[in-house]
């Protein structure tokens, strides 16, 4: 061991490790339950974060350990197993060597936190680059240790043995142990999702894996499970007091007068800031019955939302246009449908519908001497960095955001929300505010999915063939404000302090393969219902407008089918032009014994219950998946149970067999919880689902009695994200089903019972 | 109101907390006994994410006023017997049951009591137990799995 001391200085000097002397000595994450660290813990003097610095991605410490320092994190699917897995295989060493530190602002370098089902398409593929060149370096420093050739070297769980003489060997720890790379990548200047790396060395090819496509026990189940993971939640830090938030009775009000005696006897201080209401306690429970109790004169500012659950979606077919793009325009749709011997055309609704994560906001912040820590749960962490600083007014530098498990989060929830209303609340109090909101919180004021009326028109001809085909959605944006909280106008405490938000029109086509003659595609987006400190803004939902675009466009599909004298899958084969869409939906219909017919089921059963079954299919990113969903629909009561899916998917290169089949059963549980019961119910003045009772999500007694998943590995493409591509083809799949099950089109989400018994019943 | 002080005997061990009489049960695992199973989601008695065990019994402690609290609760975190899992808990483990593992305490206590009164269960009965139940990440497959080899488990 001596020599190898001594050669490794050595080696030092040969300039392969530059370390400059600086040992790599602050690894580990702060645990944060120790103590609450000021800005300048901001900065880690040790480790840089630049991207392009190999040293910002990878560590290895002298017992051989592997950190890697990721820039997005894991919502519950497994995601940092996967990066790990990822890393591990291009070093070759086993995974649980592997340590993920993720989503700390002053260790990890920003790759956009969880976004976009990019976790293992993206952020895990730079890091596969990062280990790979990892590794080509190791071996090269090994070479020169074992005086034998590189080629000669083989891998054993981050040891290096010489393949001619097993004696010779060196590991990972000896060889680099404790210090820096000081190596450069090829980084492609970026930041956050569209974050590339490169180096020298080619990663593994497919045919080499060991790891990759196996199935690797997720890191974080068994802290879950016996209750020692720490989630944010249970964070304490020293001096930390409880806050609440205190919501207007109705949408726009603004506090006019506070009478604080009315809680004294909680010892609650308010916070009043602008028209930031809050409360702080020690005591967690004072801080909820001051909250509860406080006695405020909200201004009366008239019905600000402007229409309610029953008469958005005239609202919106009314409403002016404000941006209009043809994201598709090929051929003369408008000649076509002038020129056509039928004509089919349909609308399809969609509702609002919240986050409502499994628990409220939360935020917990020290903001001291000029900076702020942060503790979030945002699947952001790199975001609310910023959003604290915009909001407080400090120097971006001194804050830092530490990002630690929560509640599930699929898009712009509240999260973000609740760590800027932390800030406010530490900044005028001088200590440590944690933020936890109330359940109403969570689903009357957190961000929202958008509402939408969709539009198909197809053109037929006398032979039945689909010469124009055109489907528009029109609604409102996905982006009423960013759909990160980076900036004031970007989270609710930030529009109670003055601040607008950032509207932007954004929508969302279809995508899919589907090719026909003449076809056009367009969306419209509308303003929103109010603009600040609205509980109906508008922001990215597990798969932002995914659902809301293919319900209509699958059920559109299926009419047009019909119309066409045509099966639903033959329908499908015939039209779409990509061979990975032909394979999704035929390997579907094939696993689902799909029986070819055109219009509803002849032989539905006779009692008050009705089977059916119904196709939908759509691409995601690069990944594309099939449904057949089974449904039995009760005439009388009009209830919809799905007791089967059958999912085909094809997500590219498979990393984790478990965890990828795990997320894509939520999808579908979510996105089936979504069709058949979601929708924010709301009045002008304010929104009136604030609860379980008034929101109601699926429960186990609706879950299907099987889930059938068919996955297409495909090692040629690179994985391609699973976190949202199968949610939106639940909807179209499901009514396309209740259609064949009933002759009855149901048009509109949810399929509640009673709205689909007024269906049934022409009611 | 004014804070008194409490006896609870959790897990085996009886400590005394200072709160209001009306003060959930909660806040009191979560707070003083820092117990990092039962957790907040709602507070309405509406999801589950909060329950503990009463002599055996699954109560939301996030609608149980601590003075109204008499007899042995068993949280998630006192499951395990010297480190060993308990059979749910290895279950649910082999079966990567969690997503965010937020929810996954109420269903995990759900089980428990169901099965340690009587392992042979039918699916429909495993189901009617989750009544009431909530998740948002979407892992009921995954959690009737579990709970089927955890009955499977503590049935041999
Ligand atoms: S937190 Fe107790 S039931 Fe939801
Ligand atoms: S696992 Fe996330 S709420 Fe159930």
């Amino acid at each position: 061991m001596n020599e190898i001391v001594k050669d490794r200085a050595g080696l030092t000097r040969r300039g392969l490790l530059q370390s400059g002397g600086a040992l790599v000595v602050a690894f580990s994450v702060p645990a944060g339950l120790a103590g609450t660290a000021g800005p300048a813990a901001a900065r880690e003097p040790h480790r840089p974060l630049d991207p392009a610095a190999l040293d910002s991605w990878i560590a290895v410490g002298e017992d051989g350990r592997v950190t890697i320092y990721w820039g997005k994190m894991d919502m519950g699917q497994g995601t940092d197993t996967g990066i790990a897995i990822m890393a591990a295989e291009e070093l070759d060493v086993d995974v649980d060597v592997v340590d993920i530190v993720a989503g700390d602002t002053a260790l990890c370098v920003d790759q956009g936190g969880a976004s976009s089902s990019s976790g293992v398409q993206r952020s895990g593929v730079a890091i596969r680059h990062a280990a790979a060149e990892a590794r080509r370096l190791l071996l090269e420093l090994a070479a020169e240790e074992l005086e034998v050739p590189a080629a000669d070297l083989r891998v054993e769980n981050g040891t290096v043995v010489a393949a001619s003489d097993a004696s010779k060997s060196v590991s990972y720890g000896e060889l680099v142990g404790g210090q820096l790379f000081s190596h450069k990548l090829d980084w492609n200047g970026r930041l956050g999702n569209s974050l590339e790396l490169a180096g020298t060395a080619q990663p593994k090819d497919p045919s080499e894996y060991r790891l990759v496509g196996t199935h690797i026990p997720r890191k974080d189940v068994p802290g879950k499970v016996m209750a020692t993971m720490d989630f944010a939640h249970h964070l304490v830090v020293p001096g930390m007091l409880h806050g609440r938030t205190v919501r207007p009775p109705v949408a726009g009000a603004v506090p006019e007068a506070i009478d604080d005696s009315s809680i004294a006897d909680t010892g609650a201080q308010v916070v009043w800031k602008g028209n930031f209401v809050g409360v702080v306690a020690e005591d967690e429970w004072d801080a909820i019955r001051a909250a509860r109790d406080l006695a405020v004169t909200w201004s009366e500012p008239g019905p600000q939302l402007q229409t309610d659950t029953g008469g958005v979606h005239d609202f919106i077919r009314r409403a002016e246009i404000k941006s209009e793009e043809h994201t598709t325009d090929d051929g003369d749709f408008d000649g076509a449908l002038a020129g056509a011997a039928t004509v089919v055309e349909a609308e399809y609704e969609y509702p609002f519908q919240s986050h409502a994560r499994m628990a409220p906001a939360f935020g917990l912040v020290d903001v001291r001497d000029g900076g702020a820590t942060i503790w979030t749960d945002s699947q952001k962490p790199h975001s609310v960095r910023p959003g604290v600083a915009d909001v407080l007014g400090l120097p971006i530098e001194n804050v830092r955001a530490i990002w630690m498990p929560g509640p599930g989060s699929y898009g712009r929830s509240d999260a973000d929300d609740g760590a800027i209303d932390a800030a406010v609340m530490s900044a005028e109090v001088g200590r440590p505010v944690r933020v936890q909101w109330m359940r109403n919180e969570g689903i009357a004021w957190d961000p929202k999915g958008v509402a939408s009326v969709s539009t198909g028109r197809a053109a037929i001809d006398a032979d039945g063939n689909v010469v124009g085909y055109h489907y528009g959605i029109k609604g409102f944006s996905r982006q009423n404000m960013r759909s990160r909280g980076d900036e004031a106008g970007s989270v609710l405490a930030g529009h109670l302090l003055g601040r607008e938000p950032h509207n932007a029109y954004a929508a969302r086509s279809p995508e899919q393969s589907y090719a026909f003659d003449a076809m056009r595609y367009t969306e419209q987006v509308i303003d929103p219902l109010l603009k600040v400190a609205s509980p109906l803004r508008t922001a990215h939902f597990r798969d932002p407008m995914g659902m809301e675009v293919h319900f209509g466009q699958e059920s559109f599909i299926d009419e047009v089918a019909e119309a066409a004298g045509a099966d639903p899958v033959a329908f499908r084969l015939k039209h779409l032009t990509e061979p990975r869409d032909r394979a999704v939906v035929e390997l579907a219909a094939e696993k689902a014994n799909w029986q070819s017919r055109v219009g509803p089921n002849p032989d539905p059963g006779d009692g008050a219950v009705r089977r059916g079954r119904g196709i939908a299919y759509a691409q995601r990113n690069g990944a594309v998946n099939a449904l057949v969903a089974e449904v039995e629909v009760n005439l009388e009561t009009g209830e919809v149970y799905v007791p089967r899916f059958i999912l085909a998917s094809d997500h590219g290169q498979i990393i984790n067999r478990k965890s990828m089949r795990t997320t894509l059963e939520g999808n579908l549980i979510m996105a089936l919880s979504r069709t058949l019961f979601e929708e924010v119910e709301f009045d002008p003045e304010m929104v009136r689902s604030e609860d379980w009772a008034t929101y109601p999500i699926l429960e186990m007694a609706q879950v299907p009695q099987a889930i059938d998943i068919h996955m297409i590995d495909r090692t040629d493409i690179g994985p391609r994200g699973a976190g949202e591509a199968s949610t939106r083809i639940v909807p179209g799949a499901v009514a396309n089903a209740v259609y064949d099950a009933t002759g009855i089109r149901i048009r509109k989400l949810p399929l509640t019972n009673a709205g689909v018994r007024a269906q049934l019943t022409g009611a | 109101m004014t804070k008194q002080t409490f006896e609870i005997t959790v897990d085996g061990e009886t400590r005394s907390v200072i709160a209001e009489p009306d003060m959930p049960l909660l806040y009191a695992l979560r707070g003083a006994l820092e117990k990092k199973g039962p957790k907040f989601g709602c507070g309405l008695a509406q999801c589950g994410a909060c329950t503990v065990l009463l002599d055996g019994e699954p109560i939301r402690s996030c609608v149980t006023p601590i003075d109204s609290v008499s007899g042995e609760v068993r949280t998630l975190d006192g499951l395990a017997t010297d480190g060993t899992p308990h059979p749910v808990q290895a279950a649910f483990i082999e079966e990567e049951a969690p997503q965010c593992g937020y929810c996954t305490n109420g269903w995990m206590m759900y089980a428990v009591a169901m099965l340690e009164k009587n392992p042979d269960v039918s699916d429909q009965e495993i189901r009617d137990n989750f009544a009431g139940l909530k998740c948002r990440c979407g892992t009921h497959m995954a959690i009737l799995r579990a709970t089927k080899a955890a009955a499977d488990a503590m049935k041999a």
